[in-house]
């Protein structure tokens, strides 16, 4: 079932090359934590790459220093060659796609407005910027209705799907997604997964998308990279590899954790086939 | 009443006078104090100095500073300037620490949420934190509001013409109308500004409504 990743391959020459590439980039914030430790990855255009670890091990801050919201301590991060430190920081972050961990809309802006940032600070008319936001909120699952609600009147998965909106909002080529899904239930982050690899078929973004869900992460990553504490990488791969082949204890222990609900089987209850995962509990019934 | 209806011209010219002495200062006030109140907000090495600095202008009685403005700006003693630039350091004594805790009162995650989507610093300011810093800064503006407007009678000690003279020509003619008078319309006036700034920042900030209803 993960021999065929989610996302749809596409072809390279589609449109201009868009690679993130992490060159040993180091982290230490002021007061002395070290969040990121020597951390080198690159992030092929068109691709999914998402980044799975446990709380504090540094997935934030790496997404932080694509768009220079945080500078690494030493290292580089360029965007298709060209060190990020070199570009102005107003323009590269308007030009990159991002949702922040916790939706991170502006409370005194309707939903609209919200999804409409970045083309009204690229000078798009409102009128334009608003009709396409709404498009947008459609695109994401929303209904355009809650259009001209503010943030506060919105339940925290619909923000979260605002912010989605409004990373797309501008087109981007570079899409940092920070648990995006986070703060929806199993039925609706299902559905917004289902609904992301379908949009990312047709889009073809290249994404950096972070998640403590491994499930999450093999459900939309073309590869996978699992990340202990200081960003340091156990291992990566395209997900089929890291389930079938953990490079360790550790990255055992993590798929182990969504394993439990993989590992499907069979029970026969009043006749019917009913699957069970790997406690025993039941997960559906089998159509034959 | 029947003074009241033979004077009402007379009243009404110290009404307007009124009026003129108090809103340049509260406005003034305003635009002095957001900047500074925004740069103590930022800075932890400015904010002691700004707000310890600007807290004592509220120390210097008033007297004396109606003689020293004078004195240091050239105004003439009587002039509305010397009333109208008084009460702007006033104001500013209270507003400037009132606008460095609405600036600090801006969730630092919304300011790196609007960083992090490409406003400039100059956008982050203007569409961003001084709308969220609306509600606390609308708090310390009327208090400034409704004492500019009961401070501005101070000036008819030394003749500078307010709904305050009603006081001091009443008491010296011995005319309770004219006392009461000035009393009333002098908190009219208080309540009617300060009704101005709540509507004005109700217009300003429709999210607060809109949120606080649901
Ligand atoms: N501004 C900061 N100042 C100091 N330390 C920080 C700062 N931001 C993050 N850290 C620390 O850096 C480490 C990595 O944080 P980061 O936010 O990148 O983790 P994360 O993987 O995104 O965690 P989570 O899954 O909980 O969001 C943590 O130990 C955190 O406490
Ligand atoms: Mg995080």
């Amino acid at each position: 079932m993960w021999d065929a990743p989610g996302i749809v391959g596409l072809p390279d020459d589609r449109e201009e090359p868009r690679v993130i590439e992490f060159d040993a980039v180091h982290k230490e914030y002021p007061d002395g934590t070290v969040a990121v430790e020597r951390f080198s990855l690159i992030v092929p255009s068109h691709r999914v790459v998402a980044l799975v670890g446990s709380s504090g091990s540094g997935k934030t801050t790496l997404l932080r220093m694509v768009n220079r919201m945080v500078d690494p301590s030493s290292g580089t991060v360029s965007i298709d060659g060209v060190d990020v430190r070199s570009m102005d920081r107003v323009k590269l972050r308007r030009s990159i796609g991002y949702v922040l961990q916790a939706g991170g809309l502006l409370p005194h802006r309707s939903v609209a407005d919200n999804v409409a940032t970045v083309p009204v600070l690229e000078g798009r008319s409102r009128r334009q910027a608003r009709a396409d936001a709404l498009g947008l909120l459609e695109r994401v699952g929303l209904d355009t209705a809650l259009a001209d609600r503010y943030p506060a009147q919105l339940s925290g998965g619909q923000q979260q799907r605002v912010g989605v909106a409004r990373a797309l909002a501008a087109d981007p080529n570079i899409l940092l997604m920070d648990e995006p899904f986070g703060a929806v239930d199993p039925i609706v982050r299902d559905q917004l997964q289902a609904e992301m690899r379908a949009l990312q078929a047709d889009i073809g973004k290249t994404i950096v998308f972070v998640t403590h869900d491994i499930g999450e992460a093999f459900a939309l990553g073309d590869e996978v990279v699992v990340l202990r504490t200081g960003a340091e990488i156990a291992q990566q791969g395209a997900p089929a590899e890291i389930l079938a082949n953990p490079a360790d204890d550790f990255v055992a222990s993590f798929v182990g954790a969504g394993t439990a609900q993989r590992t499907l089987r069979i029970r026969q209850v009043d006749g019917r086939d009913v699957v069970v995962d790997g406690d025993g509990r039941p997960t559906g019934v089998l159509e034959r | 009443m029947n003074w009241l209806s033979q004077n009402l011209h007379i009243v009404g010219q110290l009404l307007a006078d009124h009026l003129f002495l108090s809103i340049p200062p509260i406005l003034l006030s305003l635009l002095i104090s957001v900047p500074l109140g925004r740069l103590a907000a930022g800075s932890p090495r400015l904010r002691t100095p700004l707000l310890t600095g600007t807290g004592l202008l509220y120390a210097i009685p008033s007297l004396p500073l109606f003689i020293i403005i004078p004195a240091l700006f050239g105004f003439s003693l009587r002039s509305p300037a010397t009333m109208i630039t008084a009460l702007t350091l006033y104001g500013c004594a209270l507003l400037v620490r009132g606008a460095a805790d609405a600036f600090s009162s801006v969730p630092q995650d919304v300011r790196l949420a609007a960083a992090a989507t490409g406003h400039s610093r100059w956008g982050l300011f203007w569409t961003v934190e001084l709308p969220l810093a609306g509600p606390v800064l609308l708090s310390s503006l009327r208090v400034v509001t409704v004492s500019t407007v009961s401070l501005v009678t101070v000036g008819a000690v030394i003749g500078i013409s307010s709904l305050g003279t009603l006081f001091t020509d009443g008491f010296q003619r011995n005319i309770d109308a004219s006392i009461v008078t000035g009393i009333v319309l002098t908190v009219v006036v208080a309540f009617a500004l300060d009704a101005l700034c709540v509507l004005a920042a109700r217009w300003a900030m429709p999210w607060q409504r809109a949120v606080s209803r649901a």
